[in-house]
């Protein structure tokens, strides 16, 4: 799914960049609405951290790229702790976090949060229950709770869907609900859009799926009584989420082109970069 | 005119080289496909095999290649489902394929024969996403229903739709050995008394034996590497295999795996490795048909 995304989020883009540059006059020209002519950055931006946030950087740097074609953004995806660990011995210009930063990490670093990824946990229509808490749900995924009738449902067994191991929603999920490699699933599919019709055709079924992704034919239940939806993950209410975190040296300036690239992602006018991406952005 | 004559035959002669060398490219270039695919893969597939271990990899219980402390790369739940899932679909197609081979070949009136082998060629040409498709969508659920499990993608829903995408080539490949017996033999059997019925499974089947086990290498051939269809039906879960439990074949263990997979990881690697099995598998199978056809025309 996070490819499908990102395939589905690139040509997007690019096409909304295409039908931009279309009305735009050749750079250097003056422009005639009167606004300013942006003079051409050059230089190159390193970001560096979260593998988790490879579709979103993808997105950021296609849409970037075509707005500031001198400047190159690279990304390595080496993790969270890596990418902190670079922004703050200057080795890259952004660190990426898929996780706020701790009390000793923050003296030397600023965190901006840029986007929030939410984990809907989905059941079949069908199922009575509505409310979990984020302990049932991990006692469902390590297998310790088998049958709905356990949690105030009906007398059915439960089948606990997934994603296939190395997928970013997956690894989202154990991380979240602290499963990791102890989950018991009943299915392992290779895309989300699998993991919501199997969840959908089968009554006992459970799952999980980035919040972007989940449609009618199934049921995202509440975790702690709060409802999955874009307004509690961004309010924090919402249990099962996580922030994306630009990690940026504290007390020192951003080189020209990262600042651009900064402000590109920050920029309101550019939420719908996340969006595609499958997360929610933090300044809608 | 005698050098005109000889400069026709000289045309002649160049074309005639220039065509037998296309020709002779063409056939070079699937030799070289195969050479270049067996290379490629005993290259990327040894180093996983070689720090995992062979032993380990191949028997190895568990497979957990993103394990946080410590991975491991056991292929065994894999190959035992190859295994079962195309013994399960031979034991389940074999025996419908070659009753209807029977039927196409001595009982059923021409036209009736004639509708009955365009449905089985349609049943050849049938992608195996659709297959996958409907597997998910109606055998998954109904499989749930019948044996009450909370969820249908089991092996038993990969067996049988495995049985139904081998029947078309176990029944061509029967129906054509049944139709190859001699009629003399038959005519013999029916002439002694025997009836139609002991005529055709103690006479015509057994002179035909040969081309239905060909038949059977051909069906296995083509459930042991399917992938698609089985990828949507089966759960793809890494356990040992059982029949009601959610399974993982070696080629869904590969396809599954290879978008996520980062390069130049362990777990990348052992995915080419499990392709090396699998490659020497149907190499094995390829083998043992090509034997069976030589013996049989030798004998």
């Amino acid at each position: 799914m996070k490819k499908n995304i990102l395939a589905l989020a690139l040509p997007a883009v690019m096409c909304a960049v295409a039908l931009s540059a279309c009305g735009a006059q050749p750079s250097g020209s003056p422009a005639p609405d009167g606004k300013p002519t942006q003079a051409q950055l050059t230089g190159t931006v390193v970001t560096n951290g979260s593998t988790s946030m490879e579709k979103v950087m993808g997105a950021l740097i296609e849409g970037f790229r075509e707005l500031e074609g001198g400047i190159t953004v690279t990304y390595e995806p080496t993790g969270s702790g890596s990418g902190i660990e670079a922004a703050s011995n200057g080795s890259a210009d952004i660190g990426l976090a898929s996780r706020s930063l701790k009390d000793a990490e923050k003296t030397d670093l600023t965190e901006v949060v840029v986007a929030k990824d939410g984990i809907a946990i989905v059941v079949n229509t069908a199922n009575a229950v509505e409310d979990l808490t984020v302990e049932q749900v991990a006692a469902i995924a390590r297998g310790e709770l088998t049958n709905w009738s356990e949690l105030g449902g009906a007398d059915e067994a439960i089948a606990f869907i997934g994603r296939e191991a190395g997928s970013g929603t997956r690894g989202a999920f154990e991380e979240l609900t602290g499963t990791e490699d102890a989950c018991r699933y009943s299915q392992e599919l290779t895309s989300t859009g699998a993991v919501i019709t199997a969840v959908s055709t089968t009554p006992g079924a459970i799952g999980y799926a980035s919040l972007s992704s989940v449609e009618d034919t199934v049921k995202a239940v509440k975790i702690g009584g709060v409802a999955c939806s874009e307004a509690t993950v961004l309010d924090g209410s919402y249990a099962i989420q996580r922030p994306f975190v630009f990690a940026i040296p504290a007390g020192k300036e951003l080189s020209t082109a990262a600042q651009a690239f900064y402000d590109f992602a920050a920029d309101p006018a550019n939420a719908g970069l996340y969006t595609l991406a499958g997360v929610v952005p933090a300044n809608g | 005119m005698d050098a005109l004559e000889a400069k026709y035959a000289a045309a002649k002669r160049y074309s005639e080289t220039a065509m037998g060398l296309v020709f002779l490219l063409c056939g070079v270039l699937a030799v070289a496909f195969v050479l270049l695919i067996s290379a490629y893969l005993i290259l990327s597939g040894l180093p996983a095999i070689r720090e995992v271990g062979l032993l380990d990899f191949l028997f190895g219980p568990v497979w957990a290649p993103t394990h946080k402390t410590e991975p491991q790369f056991g292929i065994l739940p894999f190959i035992l489902t190859s295994v079962y899932g195309t013994a399960g679909a031979v034991a389940v197609g074999v025996p419908v394929g070659f009753l209807t081979a029977m039927f196409l070949s001595k009982l059923a009136p021409r036209r009736l024969a004639a509708v009955v082998r365009t449905a089985v060629d349609l049943l050849s040409g049938i992608p195996s996403v659709v297959y996958g498709l409907v597997g998910m969508t109606v055998l998954v659920p109904a499989v749930r229903r019948v044996f009450r499990l909370p969820s249908g993608a089991t092996l038993l829903a990969a067996i049988l739709v495995l049985s139904v995408m081998i029947l078309p080539s176990i029944i061509s490949v029967s129906e054509t050995a049944l139709n190859a017996v001699p009629r003399e033999y038959e005519e013999a059997s029916l002439a002694l008394g025997a009836t139609e019925t002991e005529t055709w499974f103690r006479v015509s089947a057994p002179a035909a034996s040969s081309g239905i086990a060909a038949a059977v290498v051909l069906g296995i051939g083509r459930a042991i590497g399917e992938a698609m269809a089985i990828m949507m039906v089966a759960g793809n879960v890494a356990n040992m295999p059982g029949l009601f439990k959610s399974v993982r074949f070696l080629t869904t263990a590969i396809a599954s795996e290879m978008s996520y997979a980062g390069v130049g990881s362990l777990q990348r690697s052992a995915l080419y490795s499990i392709a090396l099995v699998l490659f020497l598998f149907i190499m094995l199978i390829n083998v043992i048909l090509n034997l069976w056809f030589k013996n049989k025309r030798e004998g």
